[in-house]
């Protein structure tokens, strides 16, 4: 661990981010972190902060205490400083299959699906994949190469409930072993961690009946 | 200095939605092709835009490719390729309903089509019929369900991603076609010779050359610098939007949706001020037509707040769930950035810098245009440019909102389509030892760099510089001064030093890299605008207040080493009539 001692008066910026970025370019040049968007859309400046993973960028300074700790995202492997190996992370979310399949031939205008249909995919397109959730499930560090973890579960169900999508049964088919998806303990730190307000407990509980109602 | 190389047909820099579109393009034709990304692909700032594509769909209202062509005209002021334009325009139905089919969800209307908003600028039959509703959206999150669409549709098709990998300079072949780029894994500091057929830059854009800007800290303008190092000019780069509504303070976008869906500004007499400068389209004139308005009132103390320097953006007669259903990124934003919820309160705004018109000259097909030195034009073989950092010219002097997604997609497909056409025709480049030395230079300058001073500062500084004398309104005494501190500066980048030199996921060096291209892009903002001695558009000049149409509808062009050049615009349509320059009204 290294210490930083900072005056919030001397940058300007109210958030976490901007208090790392004050810190590399005038304490500490080689203090190193991801970050690009500094609105909590690119998801790129997930961290540890105080014990909970959350995105600095959008993480008040005066919502912290005086003294704050802040670590990489844990259960992933460290490249440096805040920095995380994410590549786990990425393979799990393409063993979701994450783009639409529909095998009906394309039509000429738009696919119609009504605003209710549509309104199935809120609180799950918007997902940022920061990682906050995966990293800190539990059930994701025992298994992170078998459990896809919540993130890519989230979009599993983004796709299973599209009604455009007619792949559904192959999808359940795909996490329909005991570690996939059946890890998921309803443990439920990704819904507590998720900056955007997601719920992927819920996501999971939804797919897991739809598999149990399909019986597999 | 000896390095690996790795050979594709194509090399595609930028992971943002015209490079991605690009590669769909290519990817699904079986070619091979690289793209590298400075971030995984889903980071990159198309995920940040709001509001919607724009299309002439006709969904919520009767609508026409030709009217969007014509607001698209005159919103550039007359400063945007006619049949570039005509070509965007009449292919925006079919690239958004090909964004349907690949999944992208868009919000609905009740006959369960994709659901448009109206936007500034747009109308129904050439302006005669009042405000048109033409931009397709899912909610205010367009982008990001853009961006994450296309990124999916790429690991369907198994594209190979150099992801956190950071492109240093384009590679000439010995005939002067481009052949590749060299690139440093971000991870492990490794540098790799890409080699390939053709180059698609496709960099986004650079927003960070001011200090408050609506792009991400990753907006530094590489393919501007790659370019202009090889040679070519910048084009139209005096043309920088800057958003009406950008949270004040933070510079945070609101989507001009806000007042698309009946939001609107006021000033500190809570009065409707956008009434009495633009009587018909009111808050959804043109954004440089609102950003000037917002200006002026905050000029004249009629700004809101202890210090009188923002205007409110006012939405809660919209209602909470309009508010919570069309706009609850705005509404997370608000909360957020500026402490209030928009269904209560109005939110803080200022104009803020948001998007660069200008950047490397193309053609509708994406491939770059170069002068030589008699000023005749030529195409550089084996070099593509799609999306911001592309100068098309679709946006002329000032761009319409929701076009920005549309140029991603119709250009980024529109290059792939011509590579693939000409890929098979090109040969293998030869490069030279010496060509590839070059493409190093840059990466041993910060390396052996030592005693200097640490480049942070002349970010810091530029971007002040950019601000105070390049923003809304500009005059020449001002940009003569600003251009003669940015030149001091850029000197001083030469000398200056990379502080941390290790090779393990050093942000420092690619910050340090950035900054070389950030400097070139605001070079040449600082000197294309001094030479514009009329108003146009974005480029609203104080000591020149109107538009000159007999000497200045024409393309400025600006070289590395700041020398200035013209080239016409396309006034001339691919199939209709052209539309002539008429005085600009909201």
């Amino acid at each position: 661990m290294q210490d930083y001692e900072i005056n919030p008066d001397n940058f300007s910026g109210v958030m976490l981010l901007d208090a790392l970025i004050y810190i590399k370019n005038e304490q500490d040049a080689s203090l190193c972190f991801r970050r690009s968007c500094g609105e909590g859309v690119c998801g790129s400046d997930g961290m540890n902060i105080n014990g909970k993973n959350g995105l600095a960028c959008i993480t008040p300074l005066n919502s912290l205490s005086n003294h704050v700790t802040i670590r990489p995202l844990p259960g992933m492997p460290i490249i440096r400083d805040l920095i995380v190996d994410l590549t786990n992370f990425y393979k799990q979310y393409e063993k979701a299959k994450p783009f639409l399949q529909n095998s009906k031939p394309i039509p000429a205008k738009e696919r119609l699906q009504s605003p209710k249909s549509r309104s199935k995919l809120d609180g799950l397109y918007e997902c940022i994949l920061c990682a906050c959730c995966t990293s800190s499930c539990p059930s994701y560090w025992w298994n992170p190469e078998k459990f896809m973890g919540p993130a890519a579960l989230l979009q599993s169900a983004r796709f299973i409930l599209d009604s455009r999508d007619d792949s559904t049964l192959n999808r359940l088919e795909n996490m329909n072993d005991s570690y996939s998806m059946f890890r998921c303990r309803s443990i439920m730190n990704c819904v507590d961690v998720c900056p955007k307000g997601l719920n992927p407990t819920q996501a999971i509980g939804n797919i897991r009946s739809k598999l149990i109602k399909n019986n597999f | 200095m000896k390095i690996n190389e790795r050979s594709y047909d194509a090399v595609i820099i930028g992971g943002g939605g015209s490079g991605m579109r690009t590669a769909m393009e290519i990817s699904k034709n079986g070619k091979s092709v690289a793209v590298i990304s400075k971030v995984f692909p889903t980071r990159s700032h198309t995920v940040s835009a709001q509001g919607g594509i724009t299309a002439a769909l006709g969904n919520m209202d009767e609508d026409n490719w030709h009217w969007h062509m014509y607001d698209t005209v005159k919103g550039s002021d007359y400063l945007g390729d006619q049949d570039a334009i005509e070509y965007m325009c009449k292919a925006g139905p079919e690239v958004v309903y090909e964004l349907e089919h690949m999944g992208l969800p868009f919000s609905r209307n009740d006959q369960g089509k994709i659901y448009q908003r109206p936007f500034g600028g747009q109308s129904k039959n050439f302006g005669k019929q009042g405000q048109a509703t033409r931009t397709s959206a899912a909610a205010d999150r367009t982008g990001h369900a853009l961006l994450h669409t296309l990124y999916q549709q790429n690991v369907k098709l198994k594209t190979q991603f150099y992801s956190e990998w950071f492109a240093i300079d384009l590679i000439k072949s010995v005939t002067g076609s481009i052949a590749g780029v060299i690139a440093i894994c971000i991870e492990i500091g490794e540098l790799l010779y890409i080699r390939s057929k053709v180059v698609i830059l496709a960099t986004g854009g650079a927003g960070q050359i001011y200090k408050s800007t609506t792009n991400a800290l990753i907006n530094s303008g590489d393919g501007i610098g790659m370019s202009l190092r090889m040679g070519i000019p910048m084009q139209d780069m005096e043309m920088w939007q800057f958003h009406p509504t950008g949270i004040a303070g933070s510079g945070v976008l609101v989507t001009e949706g806000c007042r698309g869906e009946g939001g609107y500004l006021l000033n500190v007499n809570g009065e409707r001020f956008m009434e009495r400068y633009a009587p018909n389209a009111k808050d959804l004139a043109s954004r440089d037509v609102v950003a000037r308005s917002m200006s002026l009132e905050i000029r004249n103390g009629l700004g809101c707040g202890r210090n009188k320097d923002h205007v409110f953006l006012k939405l809660d007669h919209l209602g909470s769930d309009l508010i919570k259903q069309r706009l609850p990124g705005i509404r997370d934003l608000a909360m957020t950035f500026a402490g209030v919820d928009p269904i209560k309160t109005p939110i803080p705004v200022i104009p803020t810098c948001h998007y660069m018109m200008g950047g490397i000259p193309t053609n509708r097909f994406g491939q770059v245009i170069s002068i030589q030195n008699n000023g005749n034009e030529s195409i550089l073989e084996g070099l593509y440019a799609v999306g911001e950092c592309a100068c098309v010219s679709v946006h002329g002097a000032n761009r319409l909102g929701g076009n920005s997604l549309l140029d991603l997609v119709v250009f980024g497909r529109a290059a792939g389509l011509h590579v693939l056409e000409e890929i098979n025709n090109i040969s293998n480049p030869v490069v030279s030892p010496e060509d590839i030395e070059y493409g190093l230079n840059r990466y041993l300058r910060w390396e052996n760099n030592k005693n200097g001073e640490a480049f942070h500062n002349i970010k810091s500084e530029m971007q002040d510089i950019m601000q105070n004398d390049f923003g809304v309104f500009r005059t020449g005494k001002f940009m003569e001064e600003g251009f003669k501190k940015i030149a001091k500066l850029r000197d001083r980048l030469k000398e200056a030093v990379l502080p941390d030199k290790s090779k393990i996921f050093n942000t420092s060096r690619i910050e340090a890299l950035e900054l070389d291209n950030l400097m070139g892009v605001a070079t040449t903002t600082a000197m294309s605008a001094l030479s514009r001695t009329e108003s146009r558009g974005a480029h609203s000049r104080e000591d020149y207040t109107e538009r000159d149409d007999k000497n200045w509808i024409k393309h400025s062009l600006c070289f590395e080493d700041d020398k200035i050049a013209y080239r016409e615009v396309n006034m001339q349509p691919l199939t209709v009539e052209k539309f002539p320059p008429i005085k600009r009204t909201y």
